[in-house]
């Protein structure tokens, strides 16, 4: 298992537009992958599930991936974070 | 064969595109029990197969002709489609529970749709409207309706509707949608009037559209006469061509008056202003020479979304229409819903009458908050410009007062927290009820202005729904009664040292316009696109001469008998 804490840099947060991305990335790998925000965890490949954490600017999340492209997909997933200027 | 189907002229122009029908299916679940869960998964997944198709292709077409920014929605929608939680619950719940797909599509994402309306972030709160609008998409191949909505329009159309509702008009493109036509209303329905606000072609009453017509077909919307053409000739196609050509020529001699005050042939004179509805028709407003503007109809900030405006988002809407009109006049409404204008959100109760009930300031006296929410917006907006206030709906003297009570409350709030608010804001009234016509000498002593709101006065004075077709003959802006009101408004306001305009669609009608200059109103609020020609009209016509007939006409029987005079003699 791959995690990692990310700080949310964002001004609005993490909302729609970043998160699509986010998501989509996920989406491309096997792993299961989860985001923990403010003591709930949700499913990183769901849309509805990312959105309705609300995240705001400088909050704490947890990204947690559990399978054979753990790694990769952290990795693939922090990359999208500092590019999206969404945290670090 | 081309067929011509006649309407009422809502908005100048000719049009000429494909239709789009615009159909709001109405999505009925009906529960039912199934037994093959297998075969039940497959429709389900073949519909979001399908709706996901639609979307990568008007997700693309918005890419290439909006811009990323703008496609990025569908991009959202896309994932909402491939959501695992909505996705998975609903297989489970077909799987588990034994009903069919559309049932379990309907469970799970109103819980969704419920979720995201709880939540205090007010972002989050509209991203419900998005999944209602995905959903709606699955729901209606499942039942195999057609399904269309105004924003997936990415190419240019002429819109054809049963009707098109303020959310719906708020949803156009107006890169893409060239004019539109309408089975029902007026030339005083929202629809009517939005699309002289868009300045769009557009024919409203037309009764049959909708059903004569199909998606993609051409039509050529004449909103000069009133008349759709479907399935044209080439020789049809090139005779409006000409047509639209000359009506541009004919905007282009007026437009040499665009920077021009509006005097009469005997030097009197007027300010000419314009109705809006959102900041973004400021554009048009400065582009027809407005003088200011007469009438903001704020309660298109409250419509098309799920929740009420923040103070916030008011502010920025109103300093931003205050700052684009440099010092010219801006008569802001307060809000004016209810009547025909609903707030699903409020959840107000159903009324009999709701033309008669309870709405505009009536509910705002009642639900403070809203109001008093709205004030702060408007006073902290006041130093962006020249900010003159209206109540709309005010029957007794008691209402303005109270209003305005609050209103000096919220002021005085504001100033003592250091924020600067304008010292010279204008408070008046909209003059509707008829009531507030006849008691206009008393109410001129405490109110700073008057505008008369003619669409709601004529109907109220008439005892006429305007909405009603079968009463509609009752809409008589001549009648004689409605001018004698007028003129009681008028000259109450004079006796006072106050001004009167004029914001409903009357001050705009080449008819009415001498007759209003004859009994001396001091504003004409209209659709922007009407300044131009009124101003052009009333340059050749002579205050003085038209007052010389004034008592005459005001003795009249009839309104043929004023709209006969009044052709005669004043052209």
């Amino acid at each position: 298992m791959a995690e990692k804490t990310f700080k949310v840099t964002s001004e609005s947060g993490i909302h729609a537009r970043p998160a699509t991305t986010l998501v989509n990335q996920a989406g491309q790998f096997s792993s299961d992958i989860t985001l923990e925000y403010n003591g709930k965890s949700v499913n990183l490949k769901s849309i509805m599930g990312v959105m309705s954490l609300g995240i705001q600017q400088g909050s704490s999340i947890v990204i947690k991936a559990e399978g054979s492209d753990a790694e990769e997909a952290l990795s693939a997933l922090e990359n999208v974070m500092k590019k999206e200027g969404l945290g670090e | 064969m081309s067929e011509r189907i006649s309407g009422i002229a809502a908005s100048a122009g000719i049009a000429i595109a494909k239709a789009f029908v615009l159909q709001n299916p109405e999505l009925t679940i009906e529960r039912k029990s199934i037994t093959d869960s297998a075969s039940e998964i497959e429709r389900f997944e073949a519909a979001i197969s399908v709706s996901k198709d639609e979307l990568s292709v008007i997700k693309e077409k918005a890419n290439k002709e909006l811009g990323e920014d703008k496609a990025a929605i569908f991009a959202a929608h896309l994932l909402v489609l491939s959501d695992p939680e909505l996705v998975d619950a609903v297989k489970q719940k077909i799987e588990n529970e034994k009903v069919n797909a559309e049932a379990a599509m309907d469970d799970v994402s109103s819980m969704f749709i419920n979720m995201f309306e709880q939540m205090d972030n007010e972002y989050m709160k509209e991203r419900a409207a998005d999944i209602r609008d995905v959903s709606k998409r699955v729901l209606a191949h499942l039942l195999n309706v057609t399904f269309t909505t105004p924003a997936s329009i990415s190419e240019e159309v002429v819109i054809l509707a049963e009707d098109l509702t303020p959310s719906d008009t708020a949803q156009l493109n107006r890169n893409f949608v060239k004019g539109f036509a309408t089975d029902i209303g007026g030339r005083t329905s929202h629809s009517a009037i939005m699309s002289r606000s868009m300045e769009i072609p557009a024919v409203v009453g037309t009764k049959t559209i909708t059903e004569k017509v199909e998606n993609g077909v051409t039509v050529i919307i004449d909103g000069l006469d009133g008349h759709v053409i479907v399935n044209p000739s080439q020789d049809e196609i090139a005779t409006y061509q000409e047509k639209q050509k000359q009506y541009q020529q004919q905007k282009e001699e007026w437009a040499k008056l665009v920077n021009e005050k509006t005097f009469s042939s005997d030097s009197v004179q007027v300010e000419l202003a314009a109705n809006i509805g959102t900041p973004a028709d400021i554009k048009g407003v400065l582009e027809n020479g407005a003088e200011g503007v007469g009438l903001y109809r704020t309660e298109f900030l409250y419509m098309g979304r799920d929740q009420l405006p923040t103070e916030e988002e008011q502010f920025k809407a109103y300093s931003e229409v205050l700052e684009k009109m440099e010092g010219k006049p801006v008569v802001i409404r307060t809000l004016d819903i209810g009547g025909d204008k609903e707030l699903p959100y409020l959840n107000l109760p159903k009324e009999l009458n709701p033309f008669l009930g309870f709405r505009a300031i009536r509910l705002c006296l009642e639900e403070q908050e809203i109001f008093r929410t709205q004030l702060r917006a408007l006073l902290r907006a006041s130093s962006f410009g020249n900010l003159k206030i209206m109540f709309p709906m005010i029957a007794t003297l008691g209402e303005f007062r109270a209003a305005k009570g609050i209103l000096l409350e919220e002021k005085e709030k504001l100033v003592s927290e250091g924020t600067k608010v304008s010292e010279s804001i204008e408070v008046g009234i909209m003059v509707e009820i008829p009531s507030t016509a006849v008691m206009a000498d008393t109410f001129a002593k405490e109110v700073d202005f008057f505008s008369i709101g003619t669409n709601d006065l004529i109907q109220y004075t008439m005892a006429a729904d305007r909405m009603n077709e079968q009463v509609s003959y009752l809409y008589q802006p001549y009648n004689p009664a409605i001018l004698r009101l007028v003129k009681m408004v008028i000259d109450a306001a004079h006796k006072e040292g106050k001004w009167a305009g004029m914001c409903g669609e009357m001050a705009g009608d080449p008819i009415a316009i001498p007759i209003l200059l004859g009994l001396g109103l001091d504003e004409f609020s209209m659709s922007a696109t009407s300044v131009l020609p009124a101003r052009s009209q009333i340059l050749g016509l002579s205050k003085e001469k038209i007052s010389a007939h004034i008592d005459h006409i005001l003795q009249m029987d009839t309104m043929e008998d004023v709209i006969k005079f009044a052709e005669e003699n004043f052209k």
